[in-house]
């Protein structure tokens, strides 16, 4: 006789993107005993961890990297297993984190500089020579980066930044400009596999397909393959995309990795069931829970 | 059959079968990206604004 307990999962997410409908669609296939979590609505009483106990694993969807980060915490800290936990998500959310943790495991990446104040990220910036890009050390879909092609753009950014922003905004984050072919890669990783890999195309710099970008198939070379599970585990591990760009001289370098990926575009070009894939790695992680004493979380830096 | 009006520019739109709750969908008329609180009666509303921390 069964007498397995019923696996619980939590999904936390705000917006029900096509991604959601696929998931949900994936847990209701297997019969999966879930739960939706509208991160708008609920509250944490850091007191009372019992009813988030309920659930052998999490998922988490949320938009909102704030959000998703300090959910995770929580339940990480009330030994709730997550995916992704919250030291990969706070790996992957922080740009400067995920090049820091890059540059350790020796993963080719583009060359980056992080200065703290106008005047040094400037210093920084001519040292490079233009054109550059700024980022912001979090955010995503493209946002606010900007290409400085000479020395009066990069004074008026740097100031901008430094008056407008939130303090954030003085963590300057300074990126080579890549003559990339018109398109970057996109490889999504669910734990120890690679399961497909598609080029984004667009005729603007930005190459991301939140900002028009359209998707072509990657057939995956062992270069892909291995470089993008070094990047992964590099990150922590998970369930994890990881996007590269072809730099005409040094090849393929991570550019980012991203802890709560869009496959969008992705699922329908490779045909692959990425929801259903992401599911059976969420219910690998419960069924580890129940086999597992609590766990601990440790940060990556 | 769920129809519910835009709140942005009162066209009718019908949602379809597999519509579900929290789903964002675009209004035909004025492409005003609507959220959908409730299937039963339906209702939606206009989706909050894209916040500089959200992505993936």
């Amino acid at each position: 006789m069964n007498m397995q307990k019923r696996l619980r999962i939590g999904v936390l997410y705000s917006r029900v993107r096509v991604e959601e409908k696929w998931i949900f669609g994936a847990m209701e296939k297997r019969g999966i005993d879930y739960e939706r979590l509208d991160d708008r609505a609920i509250s944490f009483d850091l007191d009372q961890p019992a009813p988030w106990l309920e659930f052998d694993a999490v998922l988490e969807r949320s938009i909102s990297y704030t959000s998703g980060l300090y959910a995770l915490r929580i339940l990480n800290a009330f030994g709730v297993p997550t995916v992704n936990t919250a030291a990969v998500a706070e790996a992957c959310g922080d740009k400067v984190t995920t090049s820091a943790l890059l540059a350790r495991a020796n993963i080719p990446q583009p060359h980056n500089v992080v200065a703290f104040t106008p005047e040094s990220a400037l210093e920084a910036i001519e040292k490079f020579g233009y054109p550059v890009v700024l980022k912001p050390v979090v955010g995503s879909w493209g946002r606010l980066l900007a290409k400085v092609n000479d020395r009066d753009a990069a004074e008026a950014i740097l100031e901008h930044k430094a008056t407008l922003g939130s303090v954030q905004h003085s963590v300057f984050y300074i990126q080579e400009f890549i003559e990339k072919p018109g398109r970057d890669i996109r490889a999504i990783i669910v734990g120890e596999r690679i399961l497909t890999a598609i080029y984004r195309k667009s005729e603007h710099w930005i190459t991301n397909t939140a900002r028009g970008g359209e998707g072509e198939l990657c057939p995956i070379t062992p270069e892909i393959e291995s470089l993008c599970l070094n990047a992964a585990a590099a990150m922590g591990g998970g369930v994890l995309a990881v996007d590269l760009v072809e730099h005409p001289q040094r090849g393929l370098l991570v550019n980012e990795v991203n802890h709560t990926m869009e496959f969008h575009t992705a699922q329908p070009i490779s045909g692959v069931d990425i929801a259903d894939e992401i599911v059976n790695y969420v219910m690998k992680a419960a069924k580890a829970k129940e086999a597992l004493p609590p766990l601990t979380e440790k940060t990556n830096l | 059959m769920n129809t519910v009006s835009c709140p942005e520019c009162s066209a009718e739109i019908t949602l379809e079968a597999s519509t579900v709750v929290g789903e964002i969908i675009v209004c035909p008329d004025c492409g005003v990206d609507l959220e959908v609180k409730s299937l039963d009666p339906a209702a939606v509303d206009v989706a909050p604004m894209e916040q500089e921390d959200w992505g993936e």
